[in-house]
Protein backbone atom coordinates (compact mmCIF):
# COMPACT_ATOMS: atom_id res chain seq x y z
CA UNK A 1 0.00 0.00 0.00
CA UNK A 2 1.50 3.44 -1.00
CA UNK A 3 2.21 5.88 1.61
CA UNK A 4 -0.35 8.48 2.01
CA UNK A 5 0.70 11.60 3.69
CA UNK A 6 -2.64 13.21 3.90
CA UNK A 7 -3.45 16.67 4.57
CA UNK A 8 -0.15 17.01 6.50
CA UNK A 9 1.64 17.44 2.76
CA UNK A 10 0.72 20.32 0.37
CA UNK A 11 1.03 18.94 -3.31
CA UNK A 12 2.03 21.35 -5.94
CA UNK A 13 1.31 20.58 -9.24
CA UNK A 14 3.70 21.69 -11.84
CA UNK A 15 4.90 20.95 -15.34
CA UNK A 16 6.95 18.05 -15.70
CA UNK A 17 10.18 18.45 -16.88
CA UNK A 18 10.76 17.55 -19.95
CA UNK A 19 11.01 18.38 -23.87
CA UNK A 20 7.61 19.63 -24.47
CA UNK A 21 6.66 21.43 -20.96
CA UNK A 22 10.35 22.09 -20.13
CA UNK A 23 9.75 24.44 -23.04
CA UNK A 24 6.54 25.75 -22.68
CA UNK A 25 7.88 26.33 -18.77
CA UNK A 26 11.04 28.55 -20.16
CA UNK A 27 9.25 30.76 -22.74
CA UNK A 28 6.97 31.65 -19.83
CA UNK A 29 9.32 31.84 -17.66
CA UNK A 30 11.43 34.13 -20.21
CA UNK A 31 8.26 36.61 -20.67
CA UNK A 32 8.49 37.22 -16.94
CA UNK A 33 12.00 37.68 -17.11
CA UNK A 34 11.45 40.43 -20.02
CA UNK A 35 8.96 42.14 -17.86
CA UNK A 36 11.31 41.89 -14.93
CA UNK A 37 13.84 43.77 -16.42
CA UNK A 38 11.99 46.48 -18.40
CA UNK A 39 10.40 47.83 -14.93
CA UNK A 40 13.89 48.60 -13.72
CA UNK A 41 14.04 50.82 -17.03
CA UNK A 42 10.60 52.44 -15.76
CA UNK A 43 12.04 52.69 -12.02
CA UNK A 44 14.80 54.37 -12.97
CA UNK A 45 18.29 54.51 -11.66
CA UNK A 46 20.40 54.57 -8.37
CA UNK A 47 23.38 55.81 -9.32
CA UNK A 48 25.13 58.81 -7.23
CA UNK A 49 27.61 60.65 -9.39
CA UNK A 50 30.00 60.52 -7.39
CA UNK A 51 32.82 63.58 -8.19
CA UNK A 52 29.33 65.60 -8.48
CA UNK A 53 27.07 64.20 -6.01
CA UNK A 54 28.73 62.80 -2.90
CA UNK A 55 27.24 60.47 -0.55
CA UNK A 56 25.76 61.95 2.26
CA UNK A 57 26.89 61.26 5.79
CA UNK A 58 25.61 60.23 9.25
CA UNK A 59 26.25 62.94 12.31
CA UNK A 60 28.22 60.38 14.15
CA UNK A 61 30.12 59.07 10.76
CA UNK A 62 34.10 59.17 11.62
CA UNK A 63 35.95 60.67 8.61
CA UNK A 64 39.26 62.93 9.14
CA UNK A 65 40.07 63.81 12.39
CA UNK A 66 39.75 67.62 13.71
CA UNK A 67 41.51 69.48 16.42
CA UNK A 68 39.79 72.70 18.49
CA UNK A 69 40.26 76.16 19.91
CA UNK A 70 38.49 77.19 22.66
CA UNK A 71 35.78 80.05 20.95
CA UNK A 72 35.99 82.54 23.57
CA UNK A 73 40.04 82.34 23.85
CA UNK A 74 41.25 81.05 20.68
CA UNK A 75 43.06 78.89 22.54
CA UNK A 76 43.99 75.68 21.95
CA UNK A 77 42.06 72.63 23.66
CA UNK A 78 45.11 70.35 23.04
CA UNK A 79 47.11 69.76 26.21
CA UNK A 80 49.51 67.66 24.74
CA UNK A 81 48.74 65.16 27.27
CA UNK A 82 49.47 62.14 24.80
CA UNK A 83 46.31 59.75 25.87
CA UNK A 84 45.16 59.87 22.54
CA UNK A 85 48.72 58.55 21.02
CA UNK A 86 48.42 55.95 23.97
CA UNK A 87 44.70 54.76 23.26
CA UNK A 88 45.51 54.49 19.40
CA UNK A 89 45.69 50.70 18.16
CA UNK A 90 47.50 51.85 15.13
CA UNK A 91 50.22 53.92 16.54
CA UNK A 92 49.66 56.78 14.14
CA UNK A 93 49.71 59.47 16.62
CA UNK A 94 52.73 61.80 17.48
CA UNK A 95 52.41 64.44 20.42
CA UNK A 96 55.58 66.31 21.52
CA UNK A 97 54.73 68.36 24.41
CA UNK A 98 56.00 71.52 25.35
CA UNK A 99 55.43 74.28 28.32
CA UNK A 100 53.00 76.94 28.22
CA UNK A 101 54.93 80.11 28.73
CA UNK A 102 53.38 83.67 29.96
CA UNK A 103 54.54 85.57 26.81
CA UNK A 104 53.50 82.13 24.59
CA UNK A 105 50.60 80.45 25.77
CA UNK A 106 49.18 78.17 23.00
CA UNK A 107 46.84 76.24 25.08
CA UNK A 108 44.40 76.52 28.00
CA UNK A 109 46.52 73.89 30.56
CA UNK A 110 50.02 73.76 31.45
CA UNK A 111 51.47 72.65 28.33
CA UNK A 112 50.48 72.11 24.79
CA UNK A 113 50.89 69.98 21.38
CA UNK A 114 54.34 71.42 20.05
CA UNK A 115 54.06 68.56 17.24
CA UNK A 116 50.72 66.88 17.10
CA UNK A 117 50.94 64.52 13.74
CA UNK A 118 47.97 61.66 12.17
CA UNK A 119 49.76 59.33 10.11
CA UNK A 120 46.55 59.07 7.90
CA UNK A 121 47.82 55.99 6.17
CA UNK A 122 47.74 53.79 9.21
CA UNK A 123 44.67 55.66 10.62
CA UNK A 124 42.18 52.69 10.92
CA UNK A 125 39.09 55.38 12.31
CA UNK A 126 37.94 53.66 14.98
CA UNK A 127 37.64 57.09 17.08
CA UNK A 128 39.32 56.08 20.55
CA UNK A 129 41.92 59.09 20.32
CA UNK A 130 38.29 60.65 20.67
CA UNK A 131 37.36 58.68 23.79
CA UNK A 132 40.46 59.14 25.01
CA UNK A 133 40.92 62.81 24.74
CA UNK A 134 39.99 64.55 28.15
CA UNK A 135 39.18 68.07 26.86
CA UNK A 136 37.49 67.28 23.70
CA UNK A 137 40.08 68.67 21.89
CA UNK A 138 40.31 66.22 19.52
CA UNK A 139 37.18 64.81 16.92
CA UNK A 140 36.64 62.74 13.97
CA UNK A 141 34.81 64.93 11.21
CA UNK A 142 33.15 63.84 8.21
CA UNK A 143 35.60 64.51 5.66
CA UNK A 144 36.49 60.76 3.68
CA UNK A 145 38.00 62.47 0.46
CA UNK A 146 41.81 62.06 1.64
CA UNK A 147 43.08 60.49 -1.47
CA UNK A 148 46.61 61.76 -2.15
CA UNK A 149 49.68 61.17 -4.07
CA UNK A 150 52.18 60.43 -1.44
CA UNK A 151 52.61 59.11 1.40
CA UNK A 152 54.16 61.49 3.08
CA UNK A 153 51.06 63.69 2.40
CA UNK A 154 48.77 61.98 4.65
CA UNK A 155 50.57 62.76 7.68
CA UNK A 156 48.98 65.66 8.82
CA UNK A 157 50.26 68.32 10.95
CA UNK A 158 48.74 70.54 13.81
CA UNK A 159 48.26 73.28 11.41
CA UNK A 160 46.28 71.25 8.94
CA UNK A 161 44.53 69.36 11.69
CA UNK A 162 43.36 72.70 13.18
CA UNK A 163 42.09 74.64 9.97
CA UNK A 164 38.48 75.08 9.44
CA UNK A 165 37.32 71.87 7.53
CA UNK A 166 35.97 73.04 3.87
CA UNK A 167 32.85 71.56 4.41
CA UNK A 168 32.59 69.27 1.72
CA UNK A 169 30.61 66.57 2.84
CA UNK A 170 27.28 66.73 2.97
CA UNK A 171 25.40 65.13 6.15
CA UNK A 172 22.34 63.05 6.03
CA UNK A 173 19.42 64.65 7.52
CA UNK A 174 16.92 62.99 9.68
CA UNK A 175 14.59 61.38 7.30
CA UNK A 176 17.23 60.26 4.96
CA UNK B 1 29.05 29.61 -68.90
CA UNK B 2 26.64 28.72 -66.27
CA UNK B 3 24.91 31.28 -64.28
CA UNK B 4 25.06 30.71 -60.80
CA UNK B 5 22.85 33.48 -60.03
CA UNK B 6 21.09 36.26 -61.80
CA UNK B 7 21.65 39.62 -60.61
CA UNK B 8 19.33 42.34 -62.03
CA UNK B 9 21.20 45.70 -62.66
CA UNK B 10 19.37 48.29 -63.90
CA UNK B 11 20.99 51.43 -62.61
CA UNK B 12 24.12 53.28 -64.06
CA UNK B 13 27.13 52.10 -62.53
CA UNK B 14 28.26 55.34 -61.32
CA UNK B 15 24.71 55.08 -59.16
CA UNK B 16 25.79 51.67 -58.07
CA UNK B 17 28.61 52.91 -56.36
CA UNK B 18 27.00 55.39 -55.01
CA UNK B 19 24.05 53.80 -53.38
CA UNK B 20 26.24 51.15 -52.29
CA UNK B 21 28.34 53.30 -50.84
CA UNK B 22 25.71 54.94 -49.01
CA UNK B 23 23.88 52.09 -47.87
CA UNK B 24 26.96 50.77 -46.39
CA UNK B 25 28.13 54.02 -44.73
CA UNK B 26 24.91 54.78 -43.64
CA UNK B 27 23.91 51.02 -41.94
CA UNK B 28 27.84 50.69 -41.04
CA UNK B 29 27.44 53.56 -38.55
CA UNK B 30 24.66 52.18 -36.79
CA UNK B 31 27.51 49.98 -35.34
CA UNK B 32 28.83 52.61 -33.26
CA UNK B 33 25.55 53.40 -32.41
CA UNK B 34 24.52 49.81 -31.70
CA UNK B 35 27.46 49.83 -29.52
CA UNK B 36 26.90 52.33 -27.38
CA UNK B 37 22.56 51.75 -26.81
CA UNK B 38 23.95 47.75 -25.51
CA UNK B 39 26.01 50.10 -22.85
CA UNK B 40 23.74 52.30 -21.71
CA UNK B 41 20.36 50.53 -22.24
CA UNK B 42 22.12 47.50 -19.68
CA UNK B 43 23.15 50.16 -17.51
CA UNK B 44 19.32 51.14 -17.19
CA UNK B 45 18.44 47.77 -17.34
CA UNK B 46 20.42 47.48 -14.19
CA UNK B 47 19.53 50.52 -12.17
CA UNK B 48 22.86 52.33 -13.87
CA UNK B 49 23.80 55.12 -15.87
CA UNK B 50 25.59 53.34 -18.63
CA UNK B 51 29.07 55.21 -19.79
CA UNK B 52 28.11 59.25 -19.01
CA UNK B 53 31.91 60.79 -18.82
CA UNK B 54 32.78 60.85 -22.81
CA UNK B 55 30.81 63.58 -24.64
CA UNK B 56 27.90 64.92 -23.61
CA UNK B 57 25.72 62.25 -22.45
CA UNK B 58 28.57 59.59 -22.75
CA UNK B 59 27.00 59.96 -26.74
CA UNK B 60 31.05 59.65 -27.99
CA UNK B 61 31.79 56.58 -25.86
CA UNK B 62 31.82 54.08 -28.55
CA UNK B 63 34.23 56.40 -30.86
CA UNK B 64 36.50 56.73 -28.06
CA UNK B 65 35.98 53.08 -27.35
CA UNK B 66 37.17 52.42 -30.98
CA UNK B 67 39.85 55.17 -31.52
CA UNK B 68 41.57 53.53 -28.13
CA UNK B 69 41.18 50.05 -29.59
CA UNK B 70 42.96 51.20 -33.27
CA UNK B 71 45.44 53.15 -31.54
CA UNK B 72 47.39 49.72 -29.49
CA UNK B 73 49.92 47.97 -30.50
CA UNK B 74 49.06 45.46 -34.00
CA UNK B 75 50.18 42.78 -31.48
CA UNK B 76 50.10 38.66 -32.83
CA UNK B 77 51.35 36.02 -30.19
CA UNK B 78 54.58 34.04 -30.97
CA UNK B 79 53.46 30.63 -32.56
CA UNK B 80 50.43 32.06 -34.16
CA UNK B 81 49.88 31.20 -37.92
CA UNK B 82 50.67 34.78 -39.05
CA UNK B 83 48.76 34.89 -42.24
CA UNK B 84 45.30 33.24 -40.83
CA UNK B 85 45.35 35.26 -38.06
CA UNK B 86 45.62 38.38 -40.01
CA UNK B 87 42.95 37.60 -42.06
CA UNK B 88 40.30 36.08 -40.05
CA UNK B 89 39.01 39.47 -38.08
CA UNK B 90 38.84 40.24 -41.91
CA UNK B 91 36.64 37.68 -42.93
CA UNK B 92 34.11 38.22 -39.99
CA UNK B 93 33.89 41.80 -41.26
CA UNK B 94 33.39 41.26 -45.01
CA UNK B 95 30.60 38.48 -44.22
CA UNK B 96 28.78 40.60 -42.06
CA UNK B 97 28.77 43.94 -44.30
CA UNK B 98 28.56 41.76 -47.82
CA UNK B 99 24.54 40.68 -46.48
CA UNK B 100 23.83 44.27 -46.04
CA UNK B 101 24.32 44.44 -49.78
CA UNK B 102 20.27 42.50 -50.51
CA UNK B 103 18.60 44.34 -47.94
CA UNK B 104 15.66 46.60 -49.24
CA UNK B 105 15.31 49.79 -47.93
CA UNK B 106 12.74 50.78 -50.47
CA UNK B 107 11.56 49.65 -53.87
CA UNK B 108 12.33 51.44 -57.17
CA UNK B 109 12.59 55.15 -56.88
CA UNK B 110 13.69 57.91 -58.89
CA UNK B 111 16.73 59.67 -57.98
CA UNK B 112 17.41 62.66 -60.57
CA UNK B 113 15.34 61.09 -63.24
CA UNK B 114 17.18 57.85 -62.51
CA UNK B 115 15.45 54.62 -61.62
CA UNK B 116 17.01 53.02 -58.93
CA UNK B 117 16.40 50.17 -56.36
CA UNK B 118 17.20 50.99 -53.01
CA UNK B 119 18.86 48.17 -52.37
CA UNK B 120 22.46 46.45 -53.32
CA UNK B 121 21.73 44.07 -55.23
CA UNK B 122 18.64 42.38 -55.55
CA UNK B 123 19.69 38.73 -56.59
CA UNK B 124 17.87 35.92 -57.79
CA UNK B 125 18.70 33.50 -54.85
CA UNK B 126 17.95 36.45 -52.39
CA UNK B 127 17.76 34.96 -49.16
CA UNK B 128 20.36 32.13 -49.57
CA UNK B 129 22.79 35.08 -50.42
CA UNK B 130 22.42 36.29 -46.64
CA UNK B 131 22.82 32.37 -45.69
CA UNK B 132 25.72 31.73 -47.88
CA UNK B 133 27.44 34.49 -46.37
CA UNK B 134 26.44 33.49 -42.66
CA UNK B 135 28.14 30.20 -43.93
CA UNK B 136 31.49 32.07 -44.84
CA UNK B 137 31.39 34.04 -41.91
CA UNK B 138 32.30 30.76 -39.83
CA UNK B 139 35.32 30.77 -41.32
CA UNK B 140 36.14 33.88 -39.85
CA UNK B 141 35.54 32.47 -36.07
CA UNK B 142 36.98 29.36 -37.27
CA UNK B 143 40.35 30.31 -38.63
CA UNK B 144 40.51 33.03 -35.73
CA UNK B 145 40.20 30.46 -33.30
CA UNK B 146 42.48 27.98 -34.79
CA UNK B 147 45.44 30.37 -35.89
CA UNK B 148 46.02 31.52 -32.54
CA UNK B 149 47.27 28.74 -31.60
CA UNK B 150 46.00 28.66 -28.17
CA UNK B 151 43.49 26.02 -26.26
CA UNK B 152 40.58 29.03 -25.16
CA UNK B 153 40.44 30.50 -28.96
CA UNK B 154 40.30 27.03 -29.96
CA UNK B 155 37.87 25.71 -27.78
CA UNK B 156 35.93 28.77 -28.59
CA UNK B 157 35.78 28.37 -31.98
CA UNK B 158 35.17 24.96 -32.13
CA UNK B 159 31.82 25.73 -29.99
CA UNK B 160 31.30 28.71 -32.69
CA UNK B 161 30.96 26.31 -35.04
CA UNK B 162 29.27 23.88 -33.78
CA UNK B 163 26.42 26.83 -32.62
CA UNK B 164 26.71 28.32 -36.17
CA UNK B 165 25.81 24.92 -38.19
CA UNK B 166 23.39 23.96 -35.99
CA UNK B 167 21.45 26.86 -35.82
CA UNK B 168 21.89 27.51 -39.54
CA UNK B 169 19.92 24.48 -39.97
CA UNK B 170 17.02 25.96 -37.81
CA UNK B 171 17.34 29.12 -39.49
CA UNK B 172 17.26 27.89 -43.11
CA UNK B 173 14.26 25.56 -42.53
CA UNK B 174 11.83 28.54 -40.59
CA UNK B 175 12.67 30.64 -43.77
CA UNK B 176 10.79 27.88 -45.95
CA UNK B 177 7.37 28.88 -44.52
CA UNK B 178 7.91 32.54 -45.54
CA UNK B 179 9.38 31.52 -49.29
CA UNK B 180 6.56 29.47 -49.88
CA UNK B 181 3.74 31.56 -48.93
CA UNK B 182 5.76 34.13 -51.34
CA UNK B 183 6.94 32.41 -54.01
CA UNK B 184 9.94 33.81 -54.14
CA UNK B 185 13.14 33.69 -52.64
CA UNK B 186 14.00 37.52 -53.45
CA UNK B 187 14.04 40.15 -50.24
CA UNK B 188 11.96 42.96 -52.32
CA UNK B 189 9.39 40.06 -53.81
CA UNK B 190 8.91 39.19 -50.01
CA UNK B 191 8.14 42.77 -48.87
CA UNK B 192 6.21 43.73 -51.99
CA UNK B 193 4.14 40.70 -51.11
CA UNK B 194 3.65 41.53 -47.30
CA UNK B 195 2.50 45.29 -48.69
CA UNK B 196 -0.15 43.47 -50.54
CA UNK B 197 -1.36 40.98 -47.90
CA UNK B 198 -0.12 40.90 -44.24
CA UNK B 199 3.12 40.99 -42.25
CA UNK B 200 4.27 37.46 -42.41
CA UNK B 201 4.91 37.30 -38.76
CA UNK B 202 1.15 36.33 -38.24
CA UNK B 203 0.81 33.50 -40.88
CA UNK B 204 4.48 32.52 -40.07
CA UNK B 205 4.15 32.86 -36.29
CA UNK B 206 6.12 29.73 -35.76
CA UNK B 207 9.10 30.31 -38.47
CA UNK B 208 8.94 33.72 -37.11
CA UNK B 209 10.12 32.31 -33.56
CA UNK B 210 12.43 30.30 -34.48
CA UNK B 211 14.22 32.52 -36.81
CA UNK B 212 14.34 34.79 -34.18
CA UNK B 213 16.04 32.63 -31.65
CA UNK B 214 18.39 31.19 -34.42
CA UNK B 215 19.07 34.54 -35.11
CA UNK B 216 20.30 35.47 -31.87
CA UNK B 217 22.21 31.90 -31.74
CA UNK B 218 23.48 33.34 -35.29
CA UNK B 219 25.18 36.39 -34.15
CA UNK B 220 26.61 35.20 -30.81
CA UNK B 221 24.46 37.07 -28.14
CA UNK B 222 23.76 36.37 -25.63
CA UNK B 223 21.73 34.25 -24.33
CA UNK B 224 24.07 32.11 -26.94
CA UNK B 225 27.41 34.16 -26.63
CA UNK B 226 28.65 30.39 -25.58
CA UNK B 227 31.82 31.20 -28.03
CA UNK B 228 32.97 33.72 -25.99
CA UNK B 229 31.95 32.19 -22.83
CA UNK B 230 34.20 34.37 -20.14
CA UNK B 231 34.39 32.46 -17.23
CA UNK B 232 35.74 29.20 -19.32
CA UNK B 233 36.99 30.17 -22.19
CA UNK B 234 38.37 33.72 -21.52
CA UNK B 235 36.80 35.22 -24.15
CA UNK B 236 36.92 32.39 -27.22
CA UNK B 237 37.73 32.74 -30.84
CA UNK B 238 39.11 36.41 -30.09
CA UNK B 239 41.11 35.65 -26.53
CA UNK B 240 44.38 36.29 -28.61
CA UNK B 241 43.48 39.28 -30.19
CA UNK B 242 43.97 42.95 -29.41
CA UNK B 243 44.03 46.19 -30.57
CA UNK B 244 42.30 46.92 -34.15
CA UNK B 245 41.89 43.09 -34.99
CA UNK B 246 40.20 42.33 -31.97
CA UNK B 247 38.22 45.99 -32.43
CA UNK B 248 37.45 43.95 -36.24
CA UNK B 249 35.97 41.04 -34.49
CA UNK B 250 33.71 43.06 -32.02
CA UNK B 251 32.88 45.18 -34.54
CA UNK B 252 31.38 42.63 -36.75
CA UNK B 253 29.25 40.73 -33.79
CA UNK B 254 27.34 43.99 -33.50
CA UNK B 255 27.18 44.53 -37.11
CA UNK B 256 26.16 41.48 -37.43
CA UNK B 257 23.50 42.14 -35.49
CA UNK B 258 22.53 44.97 -37.42
CA UNK B 259 21.82 43.03 -40.19
CA UNK B 260 19.85 40.20 -38.69
CA UNK B 261 17.82 43.17 -37.14
CA UNK B 262 17.23 43.84 -40.78
CA UNK B 263 16.53 40.65 -41.75
CA UNK B 264 14.13 40.57 -39.16
CA UNK B 265 12.47 43.77 -40.15
CA UNK B 266 12.10 42.38 -44.06
CA UNK B 267 11.37 39.03 -43.93
CA UNK B 268 8.67 39.07 -41.03
CA UNK B 269 7.85 42.55 -40.45
CA UNK B 270 7.33 44.17 -43.78
CA UNK B 271 10.31 46.07 -45.05
CA UNK B 272 9.07 49.09 -45.54
CA UNK B 273 5.80 48.75 -45.30
CA UNK B 274 3.47 50.86 -42.52
CA UNK B 275 -0.18 49.01 -42.75
CA UNK B 276 -3.14 50.87 -43.34
CA UNK B 277 -1.17 54.01 -45.01
CA UNK B 278 0.24 54.28 -48.54
CA UNK B 279 3.41 55.86 -47.24
CA UNK B 280 5.56 58.55 -49.67
CA UNK B 281 8.85 56.57 -50.91
CA UNK B 282 11.45 58.79 -48.79
CA UNK B 283 10.13 58.06 -45.75
CA UNK B 284 10.79 53.81 -46.49
CA UNK B 285 14.35 53.54 -45.37
CA UNK B 286 13.81 55.55 -42.53
CA UNK B 287 10.83 52.90 -41.19
CA UNK B 288 13.30 50.14 -41.86
CA UNK B 289 15.87 52.05 -39.57
CA UNK B 290 13.56 52.23 -37.34
CA UNK B 291 11.82 48.60 -37.50
CA UNK B 292 15.54 47.52 -37.00
CA UNK B 293 16.32 50.02 -34.03
CA UNK B 294 13.34 48.26 -32.00
CA UNK B 295 14.77 44.44 -32.77
CA UNK B 296 18.46 45.91 -31.93
CA UNK B 297 16.35 47.03 -28.63
CA UNK B 298 14.93 43.64 -27.82
CA UNK B 299 17.88 42.17 -28.29
CA UNK B 300 19.48 44.19 -25.37
CA UNK B 301 16.93 43.44 -23.38
CA UNK B 302 17.11 39.92 -24.35
CA UNK B 303 21.12 40.52 -23.17
CA UNK B 304 19.92 41.87 -19.77
CA UNK B 305 17.24 39.62 -19.26
CA UNK B 306 18.62 35.83 -20.11
CA UNK B 307 21.87 34.22 -18.63
CA UNK B 308 23.99 31.71 -20.92
CA UNK B 309 22.81 28.34 -21.72
CA UNK B 310 24.89 25.52 -20.94
CA UNK B 311 26.30 23.78 -24.20
CA UNK B 312 24.57 20.47 -23.81
CA UNK B 313 21.23 23.01 -23.61
CA UNK B 314 22.40 24.63 -26.30
CA UNK B 315 22.65 22.00 -28.38
CA UNK B 316 19.46 20.41 -27.64
CA UNK B 317 17.55 23.10 -27.96
CA UNK B 318 18.79 23.56 -31.51
CA UNK B 319 18.27 20.08 -32.64
CA UNK B 320 15.00 18.38 -30.69
CA UNK B 321 13.04 21.51 -30.55
CA UNK B 322 14.04 24.45 -33.03
CA UNK B 323 14.90 21.86 -35.99
CA UNK B 324 11.67 19.99 -35.58
CA UNK B 325 9.74 23.07 -34.79
CA UNK B 326 10.84 24.53 -38.16
CA UNK B 327 10.18 21.20 -40.51
CA UNK B 328 6.70 20.79 -38.88
CA UNK B 329 6.21 24.92 -39.94
CA UNK B 330 7.56 24.04 -43.14
CA UNK B 331 4.99 20.86 -43.85
CA UNK B 332 2.26 22.71 -42.25
CA UNK B 333 2.70 25.79 -44.43
CA UNK B 334 3.24 23.30 -47.50
CA UNK B 335 0.32 21.34 -47.28
CA UNK B 336 -1.90 24.83 -46.20
CA UNK B 337 -0.77 27.06 -49.47
CA UNK B 338 -1.71 23.69 -51.55
CA UNK B 339 -4.92 23.50 -50.03
CA UNK B 340 -5.64 27.17 -49.98
CA UNK B 341 -4.79 27.85 -53.24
Amino acid sequence: MPYDPGDDVLVIRQPREGAPAGTFRAFAATLKGLKMTFSRVTEGTVTINYPEEKTPVYPRFRGRHKLHRFEDTGLEKCVGCSLCAAACPADCIRVVAAENTPDNRVSAGERYAAVYEINLSRCIFCGYCEVACPFDAITLGHDYEMADYNRSDLIFTKEMLLAEPLERTPLRTADE
Amino acid sequence: MPLYAEIGYFEPWWMQIAKALVIFLVVFNMVPMALLADRKLLGRFQHRYGPTRVGPFGLLQAVADIGKLLFKQQFAPNDSRRWLYIVAPVISMVTAAATLAIVPFSDTVDIFGVKTGLYGVDPSIGILFAFAFGGIAFYGLMLGGWSSNSKYSFLGSMRAAAQLISYEIAQGLSILGVIMMVGSLSLVDIVQWQEQHLWLFIPQFVGWLVFLVAGFAETNRPPFDLPEAEAELVAGYFTEYGGGRFAAFFAAEYLNMVVISLLFTTIFWGGWDIPFWDQPNWIEPIVVLVKMWVFIFFFIWIRATLPRFRYDQLMSFGWKILLPLATVNALVTAVLVVVLD
